[in-house]
C-alpha cells in the first residue's frame, strides 16, 4: 500500500540525512582539535608544544610516559640548568635532557652540551658523528611544565597498534551512532 | 650561602681545564626571599641542585659550566654542609679563557620539580667570585 511505501522512503531518507549530519559533526570536532593544536604551535613557538617522555634518562624527575609542555621563544636565552627537548640532526626522536654547559658569543651564537640527569656521561655519544655541541636550531623547546603519567596512552598506542585501532573504532562508532536529542 | 674555593688550571692541548675544590653551606629551606620561605610544599617532588661557574672570555661573551649537581628529594635534609668537594664534571673552557681569568662566578641554583605543574629555575642568593691564576700548574694528584 502506498502509505507504507512512503513511510519507508521517509525513514531511509531521514537516516541518510542524519548520517551526513553525524559525519559533519565528527569532521568539525576533528578540525577544531587540529586548530587548537596549530594554535598551540603558534603561541609557544615550538613545533611540538607537548611531548611525551620516552626514556628514563631524566629520572627521578621525569619518567617514561610523563607529559611535558614546551615553549620555544626566540628571545629566551639558553642557560645552564634548563631542561631542553632537542632533536639530533637526521633523527626524528626528541630527547629531553638538561643543559650543562653553554658557550655564547657576543653576537648571540650559542653552543651547548646536554646530559640526562640519570645518565653517567653527557650526550656527546648521542649527537651526530663528529658533532660536539648542540645549537639553537636543534632545540624543539624548553620544558616549562609537566604532568605525570598522562602520556602513557601514546606510548601504549605505539607499542600495541591493535589497541590504537580498537580505540579509533570505538571512538568512530560512538560519534556516528550518537543521537542528537 | 657560603663557598670557599681553591683552584688551579692545567694545560691541555686545546682548551683550559680548571680544577676547583669547594665547600657549600646552604640552607635551602629558609630562603631570604619571603615567597620561597617554604620550598618543599605538597607539590614539590624534588629539587635538582647545581653549581654553575659563569664567566666571560675573549672568545665567548658568556660561558656557563655546571660543575656539580645533586638531587634533593622531598624528605631529604634541606641543609647542605659539604666540604672539600671536587667538581663532578670536568671544567673545560672552550679555548684558553681560564688562565688569568679573574672573575669566575660560582652560583648555586635549583630546578623545582613539582608532582605536576610548572618547572621553575631558581638561583640561590649567594654567589662567590673565583680568580684563576695567571700560570698553568702541573696537576697535583686530583
Amino acid at each position: 500500500c502506498p502509505a507504507a511505501m512512503d513511510l519507508f522512503g521517509d525513514l531511509r531518507r531521514m537516516n541518510k540525512r542524519q548520517l551526513y549530519y553525524q559525519v559533519l559533526n565528527f569532521a568539525m570536532i576533528v578540525s577544531s582539535a587540529l586548530m587548537i593544536w596549530k594554535g598551540l604551535i603558534v603561541i609557544t613557538g615550538s613545533e611540538s608544544p607537548i611531548v611525551v617522555v620516552l626514556s628514563g634518562s631524566m629520572e627521578p624527575a621525569f619518567h617514561r610516559g610523563d607529559l611535558l609542555f614546551l615553549t620555544n621563544f626566540h628571545d629566551d636565552p639558553i642557560r645552564a640548568g634548563e631542561i631542553v627537548v632537542f632533536k639530533v640532526e637526521g633523527r626524528d626522536i626528541p630527547i629531553v635532557h638538561r643543559v650543562i654547559k653553554i658557550h655564547e658569543r657576543e653576537n648571540g651564537n650559542i653552543k651547548f652540551l646536554t646530559k640526562g640527569d640519570n645518565n653517567e656521561v653527557d650526550d656527546r655519544g648521542l649527537y651526530k658523528e663528529g658533532q660536539n655541541w648542540l645549537e639553537k636550531k636543534d632545540v624543539v623547546g624548553r620544558a616549562r611544565g609537566f604532568l605525570p603519567y598522562v602520556g602513557m596512552v601514546t606510548i601504549i598506542m605505539n607499542d600495541y597498534p591493535k589497541f590504537k585501532y580498537a580505540l579509533l573504532a570505538v571512538m568512530g562508532a560512538y560519534v556516528l551512532l550518537k543521537r542528537e536529542s | 650561602l657560603r663557598k670557599n674555593v681553591e683552584d688551579f688550571t692545567g694545560p691541555r692541548e686545546r682548551s683550559d681545564l680548571g680544577f676547583i675544590t669547594f665547600d657549600i653551606t646552604a640552607d635551602i629551606l629558609n630562603g631570604k626571599n619571603g615567597l620561597q620561605a617554604f620550598i618543599f610544599d605538597w607539590n614539590v617532588k624534588q629539587l635538582f641542585l647545581y653549581l654553575t661557574a659563569e664567566y666571560s672570555t675573549r672568545k665567548n661573551a658568556l660561558n656557563q659550566v655546571v660543575l656539580w649537581d645533586k638531587i634533593m628529594l622531598r624528605g631529604d635534609n634541606p641543609r647542605l654542609f659539604l666540604k672539600d668537594m671536587k667538581t663532578k664534571y670536568f671544567f673545560f673552557d672552550d679555548g684558553n679563557g681560564l688562565k688569568g681569568n679573574r672573575n669566575i662566578t660560582l652560583t648555586l641554583s635549583w630546578n623545582v620539580v613539582p608532582n605536576a605543574g610548572i618547572l621553575p629555575l631558581v638561583t640561590g642568593s649567594g654567589h662567590v667570585s673565583v680568580p684563576f691564576p695567571d700560570t698553568y700548574e702541573t696537576p697535583k694528584s686530583y
